[in-house]
């Protein structure tokens, strides 16, 4: 079957599906990339934090009565306070130590937060409706927007963006950057590092919560949704490599549409093409497609 | 400082001897010729796999400090492959453990080549995600039997032992093992085992001396995968089916844990940890209600069903308190003890 016999609308569908998958890569794989920048921590937790926002979004809903707006919020900002707590207590005393150790303890952290979930809801997935705002779609004419997607698109390109500007263009993303790139020298100007790695670890927390709540809605809420997703983001990462923000959020972007093209072309392929993209990328360019040699 | 450092490993060494004499090795020899006494056989089987699962991690993980997040791919395929040829195929037992193990290989050889093109952090995420490339080609596959697996898988007889034999198949197992055993400890201690110590300790200065660190990480990665798909194979044959559960990230992360807990880098240290972790995993149910039945907490009954938990918290604990493992703490506490000792040696 060639690409011309499809019809157009089933490719727009299939492309716009591509850049919220896309959306959910940049946000995680951004605050993933912020984390291994300046605590050199690969973070296995990240998918735990994401399904930890999806699920607080279904608790609100289900116990308190709190609506999809206010845990838009509410997620993110208590999840990203578990983070800087998490941060505090166990990967503080592993900095000095083999990096490796980081990766491990939130491998472990994960099996903990997946296995309590687990216990209360089971692995089936719990359903969370649209917020009454964002439901049906807009007619386009070739096709039907359905306006909860266009919104995940949308507010994901501004938080990204805002997240790079922050960072690109402000004085505390200035002191971070240079966190970054020399972390006992900027401690010598005064400037608490220890502070800013905690923040940025609670930082990156609450952008994977908030990606989580965004998620509530289109897929199946279960304990499980993350740790699926966190090594397709690991992927992602090891593409756009480690050089800059925009980097991630751009690799982020691309590999969700090249996965829905994929899922027009060749539909069992497409779980593939993210790790085709990693080796082809290690082969060529082993740095990353943004990194800086080493 | 000058005193105090030879009395130091002056005890290591003794008790580094102590743990690796031919006697310590007979005990335990001997604990394992016996152990089918007082358990079920199959289990032991079993646990032997694993063991010889985590010895063949430790090859990487202990002796190259090279964090392979994707060991289960070795495993699974292995059981997989011995799988398929011996029920559809109708190998020989042995040639169907020989071809998981070479199978095992094989993947290793093509995921290391692209892994260690990066290094530390790096290496940990590529062999993750190429791991879980492996699994989605399983899960979509035909001969691995997608989300049902592989069941039924025959033991068949090895020489004319028929290994259907519960007891027989355990001391098979265990020869086997005590053989790959001997294989990772010769590996370990042949001048390949002390470029690989070289890297480990200073890639840039191992590189000046003029070995091509790259290369010998590619053939611990291959060796260390051969030894798990060894592991994976012998596991289905005991077993008799293959599963997802084999190819999941999750069996990557158990080995890990089996070699942080027992000790990285120390020839027994995987063995202890893989005693521990398969002992939870497999006892946990029944501890729980036992303690229920003690306490009165109905808590205790949930415990079967929070394994994860349980695992999550160990690998915690270990990661902030246990770091050297076990074996190593053991040997730190020898230490103390014997420093306290008037230096009469």
């Amino acid at each position: 079957m060639s690409i011309s016999e499809i019809p157009f609308q089933a490719i727009a569908s299939q492309l716009l599906l591509g850049l919220v998958n896309g959306s959910f890569y940049a946000i995680l794989s951004l605050g993933l990339a912020l984390i291994f920048g300046l605590l050199n921590v690969a973070n296995f937790a990240h998918g735990a934090f994401y399904m930890l926002g999806a699920f607080a979004t279904w608790i609100g809903a289900t116990y308190f009565g709190l609506g999809y707006w206010t845990m838009l919020l509410f997620a993110p900002a208590v999840i990203g306070g578990l983070g800087f707590c998490i941060e505090r207590t166990m990967l503080k005393p592993l900095y000095k130590l083999d990096h490796l150790y980081g990766m491990m303890l939130t491998f472990g952290l994960t099996l903990l937060l997946e296995g309590a979930l687990r216990l209360f809801y089971g692995v089936s997935g719990q359903p969370y409706n649209v917020p009454n705002a964002l439901s049906g779609g807009i007619d386009l004419g070739f096709m039907i927007l359905p306006k909860y997607r266009a919104w995940i698109v949308v507010i994901s390109v501004i938080v990204c963006f805002s997240t790079w500007f922050a960072i690109e263009r402000t004085k505390l993303g200035s002191h971070l950057r240079a966190a970054i790139e020399n972390p006992r020298l900027v401690g010598a100007f005064g400037i608490n590092v220890p502070l800013m790695r905690s923040l940025i670890f609670s930082f990156g927390a609450a952008l994977a919560a908030f990606a989580g709540v965004l998620a509530a809605p289109v897929v199946q809420i279960s304990p499980l949704m993350g740790s699926t997703l966190v090594i397709v983001i690991f992927a992602v990462v090891v593409i756009g490599g480690m050089g800059s923000i925009i980097g991630a959020i751009v690799t982020g972007l691309a590999l969700g549409l090249i996965e829905g093209i994929a899922r027009v072309i060749y539909p069992p392929g497409s779980a593939m093409v993210v790790y085709a993209a990693m080796i082809l990328v290690l082969l060529v360019k082993p740095a990353g497609l943004f990194g800086r040699e080493t | 400082m000058t005193v105090q450092l030879p009395s130091m490993s002056a005890g290591v060494a003794a008790v580094t001897q102590v743990a690796n004499s031919t006697v310590g090795l007979l005990i335990m020899l001997a604990l394992a010729i016996c152990a089918p006494l007082f358990l079920y056989p199959v289990f032991l089987a079993m646990l032997l796999c694993f063991m010889l699962f985590a010895c063949g991690f430790n090859l990487v993980f202990g002796f190259a400090n090279m964090l392979s997040f994707g060991h289960a791919a070795f495993f699974g395929w292995a059981a997989y492959t011995a799988g398929y040829v011996l029920t559809s195929l109708g190998w020989p037992t042995a040639l169907g453990v020989i071809a998981g193990a070479l199978a095992g290989g094989a993947i290793g050889l093509v995921i290391g080549l692209i892994s260690i093109r990066r290094e530390g952090i790096y290496f940990a995420m590529i062999t993750l995600a190429l791991a879980q490339m492996m699994y989605f080609i399983a899960d979509q596959s035909q001969f691995t039997g997608g989300e049902n697996g592989l069941q039924g898988i025959p033991r068949g007889e090895l020489l004319g032992l028929d290994l259907s034999n519960d007891l027989v198949l355990y001391y098979v197992v265990l020869a086997v093992f005590v053989a790959a055993y001997a294989a990772i400890a010769r590996i370990v201690r042949s001048p390949f085992g002390q470029i690989l110590n070289a890297i480990k300790e200073n890639e840039p200065r191992a590189l000046s001396l003029g070995y091509e660190a790259k290369h010998f990480k590619l053939l611990a990665f291959t060796l260390s995968a051969m030894f798990a798909g060894l592991a994976g194979a012998m596991k289905s044959v005991v077993l008799g089916f293959a599963t997802l559960t084999d190819v999941h990230w999750a069996t990557s992360g158990v080995v890990l844990l089996m070699t942080l807990i027992g000790g990285k880098g120390t020839l027994i240290g995987p063995i202890v940890g893989a005693i521990i972790m398969v002992t939870i995993d497999n006892y946990i149910g029944s501890a729980g209600h036992l303690l229920a039945g003690i306490t009165g907490l109905d808590v205790f009954n949930q415990l079967g069903r929070s394994a994860t938990i349980v695992t999550g918290v160990i690998f915690i604990f270990c990661v902030l308190a246990l770091r050297g493992g076990i074996v190593m703490n053991i040997q730190a506490v020898l230490n103390r003890v014997s420093k306290k000792r008037p230096s009469t040696l």
